[in-house]
């Protein structure tokens, strides 16, 4: 069973000529089959976490372990890390000039899998998947994110998630800027991929919003580049009556 | 007056259409069209058609100082059967049918001692590519070719320029009423070799001219490709497609005058620029003249930008002397390939070197597969493969 174990991980990011650390010792266990969601309040490195994770080049790892099924995954480039089994499913997608969507995705999973996907089958794939997210074949001839509207950004990404079948799948503020159709789609698709019971998921949000589409196993608070507090759903119904004030202050202090 | 401009990456020009009682391409010119190279004074580099070359990189193309030393191109020409292929002297009628408009082609046209002349006899349909193999053998040339199909012939012409010269040689297209003529012209020169033309295409009546210009090697390349319309119902469709590397001038500027009624124009160049001091320049002009009701006519450049140092300047410039038209518009953009690109198709597990071929190709890509040579299109994705890899 694929496991991700986060521990005591420190980050740092240059900012201004100054090195900042967002991540102050890291703690977290997912297992497949499992729904951790992250909450926390702006700045609090929830994103941080999410991009360290995927290897974004902008941040570096000053202490601490990630292993995924006790492979080392900081020794992991990128594209590594997401043939080992990781999926960010990002905030901002970034628009690739020049790749349709339908060779972008068949490029992606043909490097995930190991080998290309028969191309009967993969169409095949491709459109009922595309048609479960209510996007419009159309879509897959256009460029990545090259003028996507911010659902249908978030669509793709959770297409991505659906055909390529991580172990662990982070999903960093797939909710933001989303109406509520929208993030009903959205959070289908992921149900969809978590049914199956394969894949961990890691849920970053800063609203309660989406966690009544997707219900979490296991909710941490994050604050101060740290896990301040970790509990079960009940945790979020907290966090949606009180706000995030008493981690804030708590963190500033500490 | 089109007023040329860098173009900051990320962004889009909407470049100019002017409404002009007298054109503003032939006015902006420092000298009027003319055979002779005494007519057109040395330029000095402040001149609009002259301004964003390097000149003292032409090797003295532009000043009479090079000298044609007798070995600098081998010009070899495999034509099928049905056509005529001739060395002719100057004094052939057939030459000089388009009047060069800077120095450099009046320097060509003044300088060359033998001319080729293809010729394709009406009605001639061929199935082969007429290849013409210009290699350079380290020296300084000046050339003139004529490629002339008679009416309703078809033919593809692929004009292959190799090894290292500096060369200036004009090439005319003229097409009879109803014919077909597709043209590449590939520059796949090497490091070292200069290379500047003037293309004339002059199209019949119903005829249709397909050019792709494909630019990859060389230090400085300075194409002229230009197009008027011999009489009504004819198209020209002119691609082009560059790949500008670290110190590599390459500059494409194209004239579509419609003079003629009821014609048509399509413009597609693309460009990808990797390494310091790569520069490529786009001018396109179009002139639709007061007598040319019923033109339509679309240009449009883009450039996909992969590395710091690069440098684009895309001028569309569109001029409409006429409201009686189908259609008229050019768009230019230039964007870049950046480091978060790269992160997202590495993310989905692609690798770095896979994930730039990707954008490369399929930025191409529609151009490409419009060219209908096998070989060619094989070759010209190999290169861009090897362009990708040298970049790594």
């Amino acid at each position: 069973m694929a496991t991700l174990e986060i521990h005591d991980l420190h980050v740092t990011v240059e900012a201004d000529n100054a090195t900042k650390e967002i991540l102050k010792g890291v703690d977290l266990t997912v297992k497949q089959g499992e729904t951790h969601a992250i909450m926390g309040p702006n700045g609090s490195g929830k994103s941080t976490l999410a991009y360290s994770l995927a290897g974004h080049p902008k941040y570096t790892i000053t202490g601490g372990t990630v292993t995924l099924d006790g492979e080392d995954v900081l020794e992991m480039s990128v594209d590594e890390r997401a043939r080992a089994g990781l999926f960010l499913a990002m905030q901002y997608p970034v628009e690739v000039p020049g790749v349709s969507v339908s060779n972008f995705l068949r490029t992606s999973a043909t490097a995930i899998r190991g080998e290309a996907p028969k191309l009967r089958l993969w169409v095949k794939e491709v459109k009922e998947a595309m048609q479960r997210l209510n996007m419009d074949p159309a879509f897959a001839e256009r460029n990545v994110n090259e003028g996507f509207s911010g659902g249908e950004k978030k669509r793709h990404e959770i297409l991505q998630l659906e055909l390529l079948k991580p172990k662990i799948a982070i999903l960093d503020e797939t909710d933001s800027g989303l109406d509520v159709d929208a993030l009903r789609v959205v959070s289908e698709g992921v149900n969809r991929v978590r049914e199956s019971g394969e894949v961990g998921t890691l849920l970053i949000t800063h609203y309660t919003r989406i966690l009544r589409y997707i219900k979490p196993d296991h909710v941490h608070v994050f604050a101060n580049g740290r896990i301040a507090e970790s509990g079960g759903a009940e945790l979020a119904d907290q966090l949606e009556a009180e706000g995030y004030d008493k981690y804030v202050k708590g963190g500033a202090s500490a | 007056m089109a007023e040329a401009q860098n173009i900051p990456v990320g962004s889009t020009t909407a470049g100019q259409i002017a409404v002009a009682a007298e054109s503003t391409v032939a006015t902006r010119m420092s000298a009027p069209p003319s055979f002779d190279v005494a007519d057109f004074p040395v330029p000095h580099g402040r001149e609009e058609e002259w301004r964003f070359t390097p000149l003292e990189r032409l090797r003295g193309l532009h000043d009479g100082t090079a000298v044609a030393t007798g070995d600098g191109v081998k010009v070899d020409i495999d034509a099928p059967e049905g056509v005529t292929v001739e060395t002719v002297g100057r004094d052939d009628a057939r030459l000089g049918r388009a009047t060069p408009v800077d120095r450099v082609a009046a320097q060509a046209y003044s300088a060359f001692e033998k001319a080729g002349v293809v010729t394709v006899p009406k009605e001639t349909v061929l199935t082969e590519p007429i290849r013409i193999a210009v290699h350079g053998a380290g020296g300084v040339a000046y050339g003139h070719q004529v490629i002339e199909l008679g009416a309703f012939a078809e033919a593809v012409v692929v004009i292959d320029h190799t090894g290292d010269a500096v060369l200036a040689a004009n090439v005319d297209y003229v097409l009879g009423d109803g014919a077909k003529l597709t043209v590449v012209s590939v520059q796949d020169w090497d490091d070292k070799a200069v290379h500047v033309g003037q293309h004339n295409a002059l199209i019949g009546r119903d005829a249709t001219f397909k050019s792709f210009v494909v630019t990859f090697g060389g230090d400085l390349v300075r194409l002229h490709p230009r197009v008027a319309y011999a009489g009504p119902g004819g198209e020209a469709e002119l691609f082009g497609l560059y790949f500008t590397d670290a110190g590599q001038h390459q500059e494409h500027r194209l004239l579509v005058d419609h003079n003629t009624p009821h014609c048509k124009s399509n413009v597609a160049y693309k460009g990808a620029l990797q390494g310091d001091g790569a520069h490529a320049v786009w001018i396109g002009d179009v002139l639709i003249e007061a007598a040319a009701e019923g033109t339509d006519t679309y240009e449009m450049n883009r450039n996909l930008v992969l590395t710091d140092g690069a440098r684009v300047d895309s001028v569309p410039n569109l001029e409409i002397e006429t409201g009686e038209i189908v259609g008229a518009g050019h768009a230019s953009a230039t964007g870049r390939f950046d480091d978060e690109q790269l992160f997202y198709l590495m993310a989905r597990g692609i690798p770095a070197d896979e994930a730039r071929r990707l954008v490369v190709r399929g930025f191409f890509a529609e151009l490409v597969q419009q060219i209908r040579v096998p070989d060619i299109q094989e070759r010209l994705l190999a290169r861009i493969d090897e362009e990708l890899e040298a970049s790594v």
